[in-house]
C-alpha cells in the first residue's frame, strides 16, 4: 500500500518536494479559480451515518466541471464514504442515513422522486480493485449499456469505449476473451471503459491505481487527463504525487476528536500543495501525520 | 478523442429503457421471493397445526405407558420410547468417540498426503450416501455376518456409521477454531503432541463438538429407513432388556400407524409425531444454547 | 536446609535431550489408535461396496442382467417372478422430477431473494424456519403427504388415487427446498461484493444485478446444488414408502400408485424374508443401483463446482 509514500526520511523530502512542485508547475493549467460558477456536482452540508457512526460531517464542496478533483486525507477519514455518497452507492449497505444534499447538474440526487439507479448511470464509478465481470470484454462493456436500454450500434459503442479507455489496441484482436484474463492495469482500464460506455457525466474513482504497478498507474493517469476533456472526474487517492500530477483541484479531508469526515481545505491543487492555508493540510502533505 | 466520445452520445437519448418497467421487475421479483418463502413457512405451519389438531387429543398418560395394540384406544409408545432411548445411547457411545478421534487425527496428526486426502473425500462421499444404503450395510454386516440379529445393537451400529460423517465434520470445525497460539504455548512449555491435544485443544473444542454431537443425535432419532431395512419390528409389545433384543423406535412406530387404513391410527401417528418433534425441539434448543454460550465465551 | 532444595531440582537430569522411551511409546501408540479410527470411514465404504456387490453377484447368477435391464415388469414377490428394474427406475425418476420441479425454482428464488433483496431482519426470521423445515424427520413428511396433501389433490384432480407419485413428489420437494436454498445461497454468497458494486455503479437495478451478474457468476454452485438435490430425492425413502404406494407399475402417470427403488427395499424389509433367498438378494441389486446413481451425482456435483468455479483473486 502506498499510504504516504514519498516522505520517509529527511533526505528524500526535498527531492520529492521538488518533484511535486515541478509536477504542479508543469502539468496544471494556470487559469483556474476556486470560484466555479457552474459546478457539475455540488455537495451541500452533507453528512452520512453508518447506523450510529457518523462518517462524514457537514461537507460542502463544488466539483468543477470537466476538471479532475483529488480527494486526499488519512485512512478512514471518510473519503470513500463521501465519494459513494455522490452516486448513492452507500445505500446498498443497510442502516445508512444521510443529511444535506448532492446536486448533479442542479438536481438533488437525494430527492424523493430520484431513482438511485438513474443517478448511478449518470455518475460512473471505478473501484479500488479492478472488478470486471467474469465474462467477455465485449459483454463487460455492453452490460451497463444493455440494462440501460442502449439501442444504437453495439460494436461502435464497444470500440468507442475501449478507445476512450486506451485499451482498444491491446484487446481488439479478441473481444471474446474473458475480462478476468487481462492484466490488472488492463482490467482497470476495462472497468473505466465499462463506466464510460453508459455515457456518464461524472466519473468517480476510488483509489483506482492502488492495486496497480507504476507503469500501469502512469497509463491510467494519462488516460484520466485525456478523459478530463469530457468528464468531471473525482478521484480519491493516497498517493500525493498522483494527486499533484493529475488533479486540477484538491480537497483535503480529516477526522479528529470533534468530528469525523470533515472537509478541511479545498482549492486549486497548485495552491493547496505549495501554499496550504490550514496548518493541518500542511502537516498532512508534508507527511508529518496521517 | 473527441470524435470517439462523440459516437457515445453524451445525451441520454440513446438510452431508452423504461425506468418504470425496470423497477417493476425488481418489485415483481421481491413478490416471487416472498411467495417462495411463504410456501416454506406455510407448509411448516400447516404441518404443525394439522399434527397438533389431529394428535393432541390422543396424548394422555395411557399413550406413554402402553405398548402398541390392535385397538387404537389402547395403543401407546412405551416400547418405541424405550427403543429410541436405548438405540440412541448405544449409537452415541459408538459414534462420538470414533468421530472425535477421527477429527483429532485429521486435524492434529494427519500429514498433507494422498492418504489424508483420500480419507477426507471418502467422508464427504459417505455423507451423501442414502440412509437406506446404510440399512443394507447393517443388514448384511451386523445382522447377518456378525450375527447380532435384528437387535438394538445392530441398529445402533448402523446408525452410528450413518451419523459418523456429521460428527467428524462438526468436531473438525470445533478443533479448527482453537487458536494456534494455544498449541504453540503448550508446545513451548515442553508438552508432547497428545498432552497438548488432551489438555488444551480438547477442552477448548468441547462445546463445539458437543453441539455437533447433539445435532447428529437429532438426525439419528428421526431416521427410519435404515432401521426398517435391518428389520426393526413394527409391532413390539415388550421392552428390550438386552442389547441383542429386538426393538422398535419412535419413527417406525409412527410409520406403522400411518400405514394402517383406519383413521384412528392416523391420530395415533399424529400424537407420536408431536412427541418426536418435541424431543427434536428440545435437542436443537440445547444445541443452539451451547452454540450461543460458545460465542459469548470466546 | 530448606533453601538447598530448589523446586527446580525435581526435574529429570538435563543432560539427555531425547525423551523417555515410555513417553515416546505412548505418543506413538496414540497416533496409531487415532489413525485406526480415521481408517474406519474407508472400511465403511468398503463394507458398503462388498456387502452390496456380494449379494448382487449371487442375484445375477439366478437372474440374467439382460432381463434385469430390458424387462418392464418387476414381480419378485409374486408366484410368476419377473425381474425388470424399469418400473422402479421410472417411478424413482418420476417422483424425483416432481420434487425437483418444486424444490429448485422455490429454493433458488429463496436463495436469491434472501441474499440480494431481503433485509437482515427478514433473513433472521426466514433462515431458522428453513432450518426447522430441514430438520423435520422424513416420516413426518410422509404423514403430511398421505393424510393432508393427497386428500387436497383428490379434490382437484380426477382419478387421483390414495397412493400416488404427485403428492409424494410435492412433499419431497418441500422437504428439499431448504437444501437447495442453503447450497445456492452459499454459492451466491461466494460471489465477490465488488462484482455487485461494479454493476450497481453502472446503473443496474437490483433485479438486473441479481439475475445478470450474481446468478451467472454463481452458476456452477447452483447447478451443483440442483444435482445434489436430485441425489437426495432419488435416495429419499420414507415419503415414497408411505405416500406413493407399493405397486411397481411401469408408468409416468403421477396419479396412480407406483413403487420407487427405495420403497421396494422397505417393502421387502417389512416382510420376514429369509437370508440368502432370491427376494433377499433383490434388495441388494436395487441397493447397488441406488448407491452408484447417487454416488455418481455427488461426485459430479463436486467436480462441477471445482471445474467451473470462477477464480477471483
Ligand atoms: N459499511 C460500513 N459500516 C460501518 N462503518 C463504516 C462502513 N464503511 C466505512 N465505515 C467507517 O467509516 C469511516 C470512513 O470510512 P471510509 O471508507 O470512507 O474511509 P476512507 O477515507 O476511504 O479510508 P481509506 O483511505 O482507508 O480507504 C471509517 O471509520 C470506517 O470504519
Ligand atoms: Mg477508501
Amino acid at each position: 500500500m502506498l499510504k504516504v509514500p514519498f516522505i520517509s526520511s529527511q533526505e528524500e523530502e526535498s527531492t520529492v518536494d521538488a518533484v511535486i512542485r515541478e509536477a504542479v508547475a508543469t502539468e496544471l493549467p494556470t487559469d483556474v479559480s476556486v470560484e466555479m460558477p457552474n459546478p457539475a456536482v455540488e455537495v451541500n452540508n452533507f453528512s452520512l451515518w453508518y447506523g450510529d457512526f457518523q462518517a462524514v460531517t457537514e461537507v460542502s464542496i463544488k466539483f468543477p466541471r470537466k476538471k479532475i478533483t483529488a480527494v486526499i486525507g488519512p485512512s478512514g477519514c471518510g473519503k470513500s464514504t463521501l465519494l459513494r455518497g455522490i452516486n448513492r452507492m452507500n445505500e446498498l449497505i443497510g442502516g445508512v442515513r444521510t443529511q444535506g444534499n448532492v446536486l448533479l447538474e442542479g438536481t438533488n440526487v437525494y430527492a424523493d422522486a430520484v431513482d438511485p439507479v438513474e443517478v448511478r448511470r449518470r455518475v460512473g464509478m471505478v473501484f479500488q480493485k479492478p472488478n470486471p465481470f467474469p465474462r467477455s470484454i465485449r459483454d463487460n462493456i455492453l452490460f451497463g449499456a444493455r440494462v440501460n436500454g442502449y439501442q444504437a450500434n453495439e460494436d461502435e459503442l464497444v470500440e468507442a469505449a475501449l478507445r476512450s479507455a486506451a485499451l482498444w489496441d491491446e484487446v481488439n484482436h479478441d473481444l471474446k476473451q474473458s475480462g478476468l484474463a487481462l492484466s490488472g492495469g488492463q482490467q482497470q482500464r476495462l472497468c473505466i471503459a465499462r463506466a464510460i460506455a453508459v455515457s456518464p457525466e461524472v466519473l468517480l474513482m476510488d483509489e483506482p491505481c492502488s492495486a496497480l504497478d507504476p507503469v500501469a498507474t502512469l497509463k491510467i493517469e494519462d488516460l484520466m487527463r485525456e478523459l478530463a476533456k469530457d468528464y468531471t472526474i473525482i478521484i480519491v487517492t493516497h498517493n500525493m504525487q498522483q494527486a499533484a500530477r493529475v488533479s486540477d483541484f484538491t480537497a483535503f479531508m480529516l477526522s479528529d476528536d470533534t468530528a469525523r469526515g470533515k472537509l478541511i481545505e479545498f482549492g486549486p491543487t497548485t495552491d493547496l500543495f505549495t501554499n496550504p492555508s490550514d496548518e493541518r493540510t500542511e502537516a498532512y502533505i508534508t507527511g508529518r501525520f496521517g | 478523442m473527441a470524435e470517439d466520445t462523440g459516437t457515445l452520445g453524451r445525451s441520454a437519448a440513446v438510452f431508452k429503457a423504461s425506468m418504470q418497467w425496470r423497477r417493476l421487475k425488481s418489485h415483481f421479483f421481491v413478490v416471487l421471493g416472498l411467495l417462495s418463502v411463504l410456501l416454506g413457512v406455510v407448509a411448516l405451519l400447516v404441518l404443525l397445526v394439522d399434527v397438533i389438531v389431529q394428535g393432541s387429543g390422543w396424548l394422555d398418560w395411557q399413550f406413554f405407558t402402553s405398548f402398541d395394540s390392535r385397538f387404537p384406544a389402547r395403543a401407546g409408545i412405551k416400547a418405541a420410547l424405550f427403543g429410541t432411548l436405548y438405540m440412541m445411547v448405544f449409537t452415541m457411545l459408538l459414534a462420538v468417540p470414533i468421530g472425535v478421534m477421527t477429527a483429532i487425527y485429521l486435524e492434529e496428526y494427519a500429514g498433507d498426503n494422498w492418504f489424508t486426502q483420500f480419507i477426507q473425500v471418502n467422508i464427504a462421499n459417505l455423507a451423501g450416501v442414502p440412509s437406506i444404503v446404510y440399512g443394507l450395510l447393517g443388514l448384511q454386516v451386523f445382522v447377518r455376518i456378525m450375527e447380532m440379529g435384528r437387535s438394538v445393537l445392530a441398529g445402533s451400529c448402523t446408525m452410528a456409521l450413518l451419523i459418523l460423517p456429521i460428527i467428524i465434520v462438526a468436531s473438525r470445525e470445533a478443533i479448527r477454531a482453537v487458536p494456534p497460539s494455544m498449541r504453540e504455548a503448550s508446545f513451548a512449555l515442553g508438552a508432547s503432541k497428545w498432552e497438548t491435544v488432551r489438555h488444551h485443544v480438547l477442552p477448548y473444542a468441547l462445546p463445539g463438538m458437543l453441539t455437533g454431537a447433539i445435532l447428529a443425535a437429532a438426525r439419528a432419532i428421526g431416521e427410519t429407513a435404515p432401521l426398517i431395512t435391518i428389520g426393526a419390528l413394527t409391532f413390539v409389545p415388550f421392552l428390550p432388556e438386552h442389547p441383542l433384543d429386538r426393538f422398535t423406535v419412535l419413527p417406525i412406530q409412527i410409520f406403522n400407524w400411518v400405514s394402517r387404513a383406519q383413521s384412528e391410527f392416523h391420530h395415533l401417528a399424529a400424537a407420536g409425531i408431536i412427541v418426536l418433534l418435541v424431543v427434536l425441539i428440545i435437542l436443537n434448543s440445547v444445541a443452539i444454547y451451547l452454540r450461543q454460550r460458545l460465542r459469548t465465551r470466546y | 536446609m530448606a533453601e538447598d532444595v530448589s523446586p527446580f531440582s525435581h526435574y529429570p537430569p538435563r543432560n539427555d535431550m531425547s525423551s523417555r522411551a515410555s513417553r515416546r511409546f505412548k505418543e506413538e501408540a496414540i497416533r496409531y489408535v487415532l489413525l485406526a479410527t480415521a481408517t474406519l470411514s474407508i472400511v465403511t465404504t468398503l463394507g458398503i461396496l462388498l456387502s452390496l456387490t456380494g449379494e448382487t453377484l449371487f442375484f445375477f447368477r439366478e437372474v440374467s442382467l439382460v432381463e434385469f435391464l430390458t424387462e418392464t415388469e418387476w414381480t419378485p414377490l409374486f408366484a410368476i417372478k419377473k425381474f425388470g428394474i424399469w418400473p422402479l427406475v421410472t417411478a424413482t425418476a418420476l417422483v424425483a422430477f416432481i420434487a425437483l420441479a418444486v424444490a429448485i425454482p422455490t429454493g433458488l428464488l429463496i436463495a436469491i431473494y434472501l441474499s440480494e433483496f431481503a433485509s437482515t431482519r427478514v433473513r433472521d426470521v426466514v433462515k431458522p424456519v428453513l432450518e426447522v423445515l430441514a430438520g423435520v424427520p422424513t416420516v413426518v413428511y410422509g404423514y403430511f403427504a398421505l393424510t393432508l396433501v393427497t386428500p387436497i389433490l383428490q379434490e382437484f384432480i380426477p382419478g387421483m388415487r390414495i397412493f400416488n407419485a404427485l403428492s409424494a413428489g410435492i412433499v419431497m420437494g418441500i422437504m428439499i427446498i431448504p437444501m437447495v436454498a442453503s447450497l445456492s445461497e452459499d454459492a451466491i454468497g461466494a460471489v465477490p461484493q465488488a462484482l455487485r458494486e461494479g454493476a450497481y455503479g453502472l446503473g443496474a437495478t437490483r433485479f438486473e444485478v441479481a439475475l445478470q451478474v450474481v446468478v451467472p457468476a454463481a452458476l456452477s454452485g447452483i447447478v451443483a446444488s440442483a444435482v445434489l438435490a436430485l441425489s437426495r430425492a432419488v435416495g429419499e425413502t420414507m415419503i415414497v414408502s408411505i405416500a406413493a404406494g407399493q405397486n411397481p407399475t411401469f408408468t409416468l402417470d403421477p396419479r396412480v400408485p407406483i413403487e420407487t427403488m427405495t420403497a421396494y427395499i422397505v417393502q421387502v424389509s417389512l416382510g420376514d424374508t429369509p437370508f440368502a433367498s432370491l427376494e433377499y438378494r433383490t434388495i441388494f441389486a436395487v441397493g447397488i443401483m441406488l448407491f452408484f446413481l447417487t454416488f455418481a451425482m455427488n461426485i459430479f456435483a463436486h467436480w462441477f463446482v471445482r471445474r467451473f468455479r470462477e477464480e477471483y483473486d
